[in-house]
C-alpha cells in the first residue's frame, strides 16, 4: 500500500505543476504541453483507481488525437502575448471575486463534508483477473443505453453543424479532386484522329543530288 | 540463483526483476532494429540491381556497427533559434512510446511483460502518443521544412489511427477479448482459422494504415526529401537523428508484430503436425516487414491529398461497413466462421 501512496503522491505534484504552468507558462505551445503533460499524470492516477479502461481512453482520445489537433492549431496562431496580457489589470477587479467564488464553490462541494474518508469507504479492490473493460461495456450497452445513446446523438450534431458552419467552397480555389482524376478514362484525355497518311518522300541520296546539278 | 537475489534484493525485487525484463526485450529489439536498417538497404538494392553496403565485414553485415559509430562519433547541432528544450525533447519523446507499446507484445504463450486485460488499447494509445516526438521536433526546430514537415505528419498520423483503430475493432469482435494473448489463442487451429480471412479488408486496411502510420514509403509525405528536404528532423544530426531512425524502424517492426499477432496467428503454427512456437511469430513478422520495404522500393509518393482521401473516404468507410457485416453475420447461423 505504502508504495502506491508514494506513486499518487508523485503523480500528484506533477499534475498539480502541470496544471499551474498550463496557465502560467508564457509560451501558449508550452501551455499546451503542459496540458498534455496533466493528461498523463491524471491518467497515471486512474490507473491506481483500477480504472485502466478510462485511463487508457484518456490517452488514447485527449492525449492522442484531441491535443494533437489542439497543438496544430496553436502552432500556426501568430498569437501576440502582449495583446493578451494588456486588460489583465482593468478586469481583475471583476474576474477576482469570481474566481474566488468559483473556488469557494468547488471546496464546498468537494470539501471534508461529502468527501472525507468517513463518508467514502475503502473500495476492495478487485481480484486480478477482472476485466473494467467488458463491465463497463456491459453497463453502457444494458443499464445506461439510452443516456449513451443520447450523447452520441448530441455529439452527432455537434459534428454535423461544425462541418456545416466551416463548409464553403471558394470560387477562386484550383483544388484537383482526386476522386476525378481516378475516374478519368483514356477517352476524356486523348482524342484519336484519322488522317490521310503523308504522301511518300523519296530520299535524298548522292546520286539524286548530282543528277540534279546536271 | 534468483531466490538468492530474490532475498538479498527483498522489496527492491519486483522492480529489478522487471528492469531486467525490460532490457531483455529493449535489447533484442535495438539488434533487430539496426539489422533491418542493413536488411533494407540489401533489398532494396538487390530490387534496383545494386548489391547495397558490401565493404563492412563479411558482405556488409557489420554496416549497423559502422553506422552506428558514425552517428555517436558526430556532434548535435542545436540551432540557435530552436527552443532548446523541446529539441532536445522531441526525439525522446519519438522513441519512447515506440518502445513502451512492446510492454503488453505476447511472444509466446506465457513470454510477455505485462499480461494486461487492456493490451490492445495500451498499444493504439502508445502509437499514437508517438505523434508527438515528431511535432515537437518540427516546430522546435524553428524552420520551415521541418515545421511543415510535422503538420503533414501530425493529420496523417490522427487520419490514418481512425481506420486503424476500427480495423482493431473487428478483431477484437471476433476474439471477445482485448488482450493480445487471448487474440492469438482465439484464432488456433491452423491456417484457415487465422482471422485474415473472415476480416480480410481489415487486414488490408490495417496494413496499409500501419504503413501510414509509421511515415513510411509510400506515404512519407513528412519527410519528403524531394519537397521539403527531410522534413520534421532536417535540422538534427548524429545521436539525436539517430533516434528518430530508431524510433521508425522500432515502429515500424511493432505494427509488423501486430499485424502478425492479430491477423496471422501469432506464434500459432500455420500446419497442425508442426509445434507452435516463437520463430512461426518471429518468420511471419519479417515476412511482413520485408513488403514495408518492397513498398518503398516500388511506389511512388502519395501526393498530400490523395493520402488524406484514401484514409477518409476509403479506408474508413470499408471498416465500418465490415465491422456491419461481421456483427450482422454473428447473428447468424455462420457466426462460427467470423470467431
Amino acid at each position: 500500500m505504502i508504495f502506491q501512496d508514494y506513486v499518487f503522491y508523485a503523480l500528484a505534484a506533477i499534475l498539480l505543476f502541470a496544471g499551474l504552468r498550463v496557465i502560467t507558462a508564457r509560451n501558449p505551445v508550452h501551455a499546451a504541453l503542459f496540458l498534455v503533460l496533466a493528461f498523463f499524470t491524471a491518467a497515471g492516477i486512474w490507473l491506481l483507481l483500477e480504472a485502466e479502461f478510462l485511463a487508457i481512453a484518456l490517452v488514447l482520445v485527449y492525449v492522442g488525437a484531441v491535443m494533437v489537433l489542439f497543438l496544430f492549431v496553436v502552432m500556426m496562431l501568430d498569437i501576440n502575448l502582449d495583446k493578451l496580457r494588456e486588460g489583465f489589470w482593468n478586469a481583475l477587479p471583476i474576474a477576482l471575486p469570481i474566481g474566488l467564488l468559483m473556488a469557494a464553490e468547488m471546496v464546498m462541494i468537494l470539501g471534508s463534508k461529502h468527501f472525507s474518508p468517513d463518508m467514502m469507504s475503502t473500495p476492495t479492490p478487485r481480484p486480478a483477473g477482472y476485466s473494467n473493460t467488458a463491465e463497463l461495456g456491459r453497463q453502457l450497452y444494458t443499464d445506461y443505453l439510452l443516456p449513451f445513446e443520447l450523447a452520441s446523438v448530441v455529439l452527432l450534431v455537434a459534428i454535423v453543424a461544425a462541418i456545416a458552419l466551416t463548409l464553403r467552397e471558394r470560387k477562386d480555389s484550383k483544388f484537383i479532386d482526386p476522386a476525378e482524376q481516378v475516374k478519368v478514362k483514356r477517352a476524356d484525355r486523348i482524342r484519336i484522329v484519322s488522317m490521310p497518311s503523308e504522301k511518300e518522300i523519296i530520299p535524298v541520296t548522292a546520286e539524286a543530288v548530282e543528277e540534279k546539278k546536271k | 540463483m534468483m531466490d538468492a537475489a530474490q532475498n538479498l534484493l527483498g522489496p527492491l525485487w519486483p522492480v529489478v526483476w522487471t528492469m531486467v525484463k525490460i532490457v531483455a526485450i529493449v535489447l533484442p529489439l535495438m539488434g533487430a532494429v539496426a539489422y533491418l536498417t542493413l536488411a533494407e538497404r540489401k533489398v532494396i538494392g538487390f530490387m534496383q540491381v545494386r548489391l547495397g553496403p558490401n565493404r563492412v565485414g563479411y558482405g556488409g553485415l557489420l554496416q549497423p556497427v559502422a553506422d552506428g559509430l558514425k552517428l555517436l562519433m558526430k556532434e548535435i547541432i542545436i540551432p540557435t533559434a530552436a527552443n532548446r528544450t523541446l529539441f532536445l525533447l522531441g526525439p525522446v519523446l519519438a522513441i519512447a512510446p515506440a518502445f513502451a507499446a512492446w510492454a503488453v507484445v505476447p511472444f509466446d504463450l506465457t513470454l510477455v511483460l505485462a499480461d494486461i486485460d487492456a493490451g490492445l488499447l495500451y498499444i493504439l494509445a502508445m502509437t499514437s502518443v508517438g505523434v508527438y516526438g515528431v511535432i515537437i521536433a518540427g516546430w522546435a526546430s524553428n524552420s520551415k521544412y521541418a515545421f511543415l514537415g510535422s503538420l503533414r505528419s501530425a493529420a496523417q498520423i490522427v487520419s490514418y489511427e481512425i481506420a486503424m483503430g476500427f480495423a482493431l475493432v473487428g478483431v477484437l469482435m471476433s476474439a471477445n477479448s482485448l488482450n493480445l494473448g487471448k487474440i492469438v489463442l482465439a484464432q488456433s487451429g491452423g491456417f484457415w482459422q487465422w482471422y485474415w480471412l473472415p476480416l480480410f479488408p481489415l487486414f488490408i486496411v490495417y496494413f496499409i494504415s500501419a504503413v501510414a502510420e509509421t511515415n513510411r514509403a509510400p506515404f512519407d509525405v513528412a519527410e519528403g526529401e524531394s519537397e521539403i528536404v527531410a522534413g520534421f528532423h532536417v535540422e538534427y544530426s548524429g545521436m539525436a537523428f539517430a533516434v528518430f531512425f530508431l524510433a521508425e524502424y522500432a515502429n515500424m517492426i511493432l505494427v509488423a508484430m501486430l499485424a502478425a499477432l492479430m491477423f496471422l496467428g501469432g506464434w500459432l503454427s500455420p500446419v497442425p503436425f508442426l509445434p507452435d512456437s516463437i520463430l512461426w511469430l518471429l518468420f511471419k513478422v519479417a515476412a511482413l516487414l520485408f513488403f514495408f520495404l518492397w513498398f518503398r522500393a516500388t511506389f511512388p509518393r502519395y501526393r498530400y491529398d490523395q493520402i488524406m482521401r484514401l484514409g477518409w473516404k476509403v479506408f474508413i468507410p470499408v471498416t465500418l461497413v465490415w465491422i456491419l457485416f461481421v456483427g450482422g453475420m454473428m447473428q447468424t447461423r455462420w457466426a462460427y466462421l467470423f470467431h
